[in-house]
């Protein structure tokens, strides 16, 4: 069976996904990137060949997404290496095939897609300011001693809301501690949070958009039904979470690396031996000018694979790049 | 004197000749870098913009190479910019640098205190010497304007960037260097014969993207991540709405020239004042780019900057009503690449996708 393979490396988690021809999911895979992303890439590897191991799929075209998605295009050799605003797109128009919005928010980052008759028309990512993601909900559990799975659903729980300001997570962390010294129960203030984050959204990467129904809502943060519950609350309409919302941007770039390897009739996949291969990423200061620019090498036992970092380009010769 | 002044896109070429001409020594500062940001940084107000801040470590660099007086533009309206010269002669003052700072005033909002700063540059060797050579730094200043026009028609279709960019760099030197009105007329005409020699692939119809907003992190290469460069290499020609002739006519000699007129009347629909800085010509350029058939715009703009945050909450109903993409980029202390590049891709694919729709249903 022909399949193909999608890898999206996060700044929080790294998720794997094989489909077949027609997009059915063969396997799938959500690890925590750990600051390791080649470590981690090698490591669902292993597991995805383990999974596939006896099925007869073969994969024949790799596709990467992400913030990490050269140092992996480079590791696994991947035919198309895209950014996660188009990936994720791909992923809800296959899915949801009529949606016009989709929400997604992961560990740092948010953004809003809207689309038209199955294009993007539109998009915004949130920029300088990272309030009301997944890294901060993530903190904002560990600190109340809830097991983040819980979060979103204890949030449900509230009758009545405390406000909490939502605009900068350190505004909103201080306004959540005053509150609950002042004796606002946990559901309270939680379901307070949620509602804060999903309006500083909507009126930060979603200033001015015209969002319209159908809506999806994924990436990591889709998992919480505190935050569903809220967008929902704010938009008045239903917020469709997809049965793969952890790992849309993975799907995305597997359907992408298809139809990348429709064009050329090969992939540049270098196999699963990779994931025993020694990878070694080293970095130096250039001191060719007062910029000190940090030069990273990524190398295979010894050879120089890549490397990147560079202002003016002179070190990156051998640079991939999608 | 010994005198330096910011670097702002290729203006330095000009400017450091004039000031040459006029008798005086000039002290280059270091093109920006890390170090000048940081050292920006650290001196400036922490809610200062960007361009502030790139200003202040320009001057401390400056400063540490043995300038005496720093060379500045002054402004007027609602942008704090106007202030911007006056601030940071006081923090150069506080640090114990005896630094003057001369300030020019657009010579139509504040026509004495212009002269008066400007005296005191020319006086060395007279009005008559800068009569002479202000018709070669004008000459100058169209030359480099057209040969940066022609990179950006070039750089989209060239087969390999790297020679671009060494040919562009070289045919600024060239300009540099000469020193009559003949000699910059034959700068030019060798600068662009070169630029246009250059293997390209003249069948290739790259996407078209205007580049719009506050001028500085416009013109400012190192405030703005080189993006003219990134979307060139990228197969993108960006037509930036901001030159340096443009800007310097509407500003020094005379006031709202007919393109500047012409963008501030089409702004009108949706911004019928002045907001400051660049903000009312920002919507004023989206409406003139969708109708020559742009396929998209990016709006640069310092992060808290007053007159691009009203622009961009206008783009919206400007981008809707004229069917023209828009994506702002906020420019702030930021030096990694990577987020710039992965909204700009996003936005490149959204405009194929756009262009693709467009070829099939015509």
């Amino acid at each position: 069976m022909q399949a193909y393979l999608g890898i999206d490396v996060g700044s929080v988690s790294t998720n794997f996904v094989v489909i077949d021809e027609d997009c059915n999911i063969l396997a799938k895979l959500y690890l925590r990137t750990r600051g390791q992303p080649i470590q981690v890439v090698q490591d669902g590897m292993r597991q995805i060949e383990e999974a596939i191991k006896g099925r007869n799929v073969e994969i024949c075209g790799v596709g990467t997404t992400g913030s990490a998605r050269t140092l992996t295009g480079v590791i696994v050799g991947a035919d198309t290496v895209k950014n996660e605003i188009t990936a994720h797109a791909v992923a809800a128009s296959q899915l949801v095939p009529d949606v016009q919005t989709v929400l997604e928010i992961g560990g740092q980052d948010s953004k809003i897609i809207l689309l038209r008759d199955g294009i993007v028309v539109d998009f915004a990512m949130n920029t300088v300011c990272a309030a009301g993601t997944g890294s901060f909900l993530d903190h904002q559990a560990a600190r109340l001693n809830i097991p983040i799975e819980e979060f979103g659903s204890l949030a449900l729980q509230s009758k009545n809301p405390v406000r909490i300001a939502g605009r900068c997570s350190v505004f909103a962390e201080s306004d959540m501690i005053h509150k609950q010294q002042m004796g606002h129960t946990a559901p309270d203030i939680i379901a307070g949070l949620c509602d804060a984050l999903v309006r500083n959204y909507l009126n930060n990467v979603g200033k001015g958009k015209e969002i319209l129904p159908p809506i999806v809502f994924q990436g990591g943060v889709a998992a919480n039904v505190g935050i569903r519950a809220a967008f929902e609350k704010a938009l008045g309409v239903e917020v469709i979470v997809p049965e793969y919302f952890d790992v849309m941007g993975a799907i995305g770039a597997a359907l992408l690396a298809k139809s990348a390897v429709k064009g050329k009739n090969q992939t540049d996949f270098r196999g699963f031996a990779i994931s025993d291969m020694h990878y070694q990423a080293s970095s130096f200061e250039c001191k060719g000018c007062p910029n000190l620019c940090e030069i990273v090498n990524i190398s295979v036992d010894g050879e120089v694979l890549a490397r990147w970092g560079g202002r003016c380009g002179k070190w990156e010769t051998i640079r991939k790049t999608g | 004197m010994k005198i330096s002044f910011p670097y702002m896109g290729t203006s330095h070429i000009v400017i450091s000749y004039l000031l040459e001409q006029l008798g005086h020594e000039v002290i280059y500062p270091p093109v920006p870098s890390k170090r000048t940001l940081s050292l920006g940084v650290q001196y400036s107000p922490e809610f200062a913009c960007l361009p502030f801040k790139i200003l202040m470590g320009t001057y401390l660099e400056a400063v540490e190479k043995g300038a005496d007086t720093i060379l500045t533009s002054g402004g007027c309206g609602p942008c704090r910019a106007g202030f911007y010269g006056e601030l940071h002669k006081r923090i150069l003052r506080d640090l114990g640098y005896n630094v003057d700072i001369i300030i020019l005033e657009p010579p139509l909002v504040s026509p004495l205190d212009f002269f008066r700063q400007a005296h005191r540059l020319i006086k060395k060797r007279g009005w008559i010497n800068l009569a002479r050579v202000f018709r070669i730094a004008w000459r100058k200043l169209e030359a480099l304007d057209a040969l940066e026009s022609t990179l950006h028609k070039i750089r989209p279709l060239a087969l390999c960037k790297k020679q671009v960019t060494q040919v562009y760099e070289d045919g600024l030197e060239l300009i540099r260097q000469a020193n009559s009105v003949k000699e910059v007329d034959e700068a030019r005409e060798e600068a662009l014969a070169n630029l246009r020699q250059v293997p390209a692939d003249h069948d290739f119809t790259p996407l078209r993207v205007g580049l719009i907003g506050e001028i500085y992190v416009v013109l400012e290469p190192f405030a703005n991540h080189d993006i003219e460069k990134l979307l060139g290499d990228m197969g993108v020609y960006v037509h930036r709405s901001i030159f340096l002739m443009g800007w310097t006519q509407n500003n020094v000699i005379i006031h709202g020239e007919e393109g500047e007129r012409d963008i501030r009347s089409a702004a009108i629909p949706y911004l019928n004042q002045l907001v400051g800085g660049h903000g009312q010509n920002s919507v004023g350029e989206v409406v003139r780019y969708a109708e020559k058939g742009f396929d998209g715009v990016i709006q640069l703009a310092p992060f808290t900057c007053i007159p691009e945050i009203v622009a961009k909450s206008i783009m919206p109903a400007v981008s809707h009503d004229k069917g023209i993409p828009v994506l702002t980029l906020f420019l702030d202390e930021q030096t990694g690449q990577a987020g710039i590049i992965t909204r700009l891709e996003a936005f490149l694919d959204l405009l194929k996708q756009k262009r693709m729709k467009r070829q099939e249903v015509s």
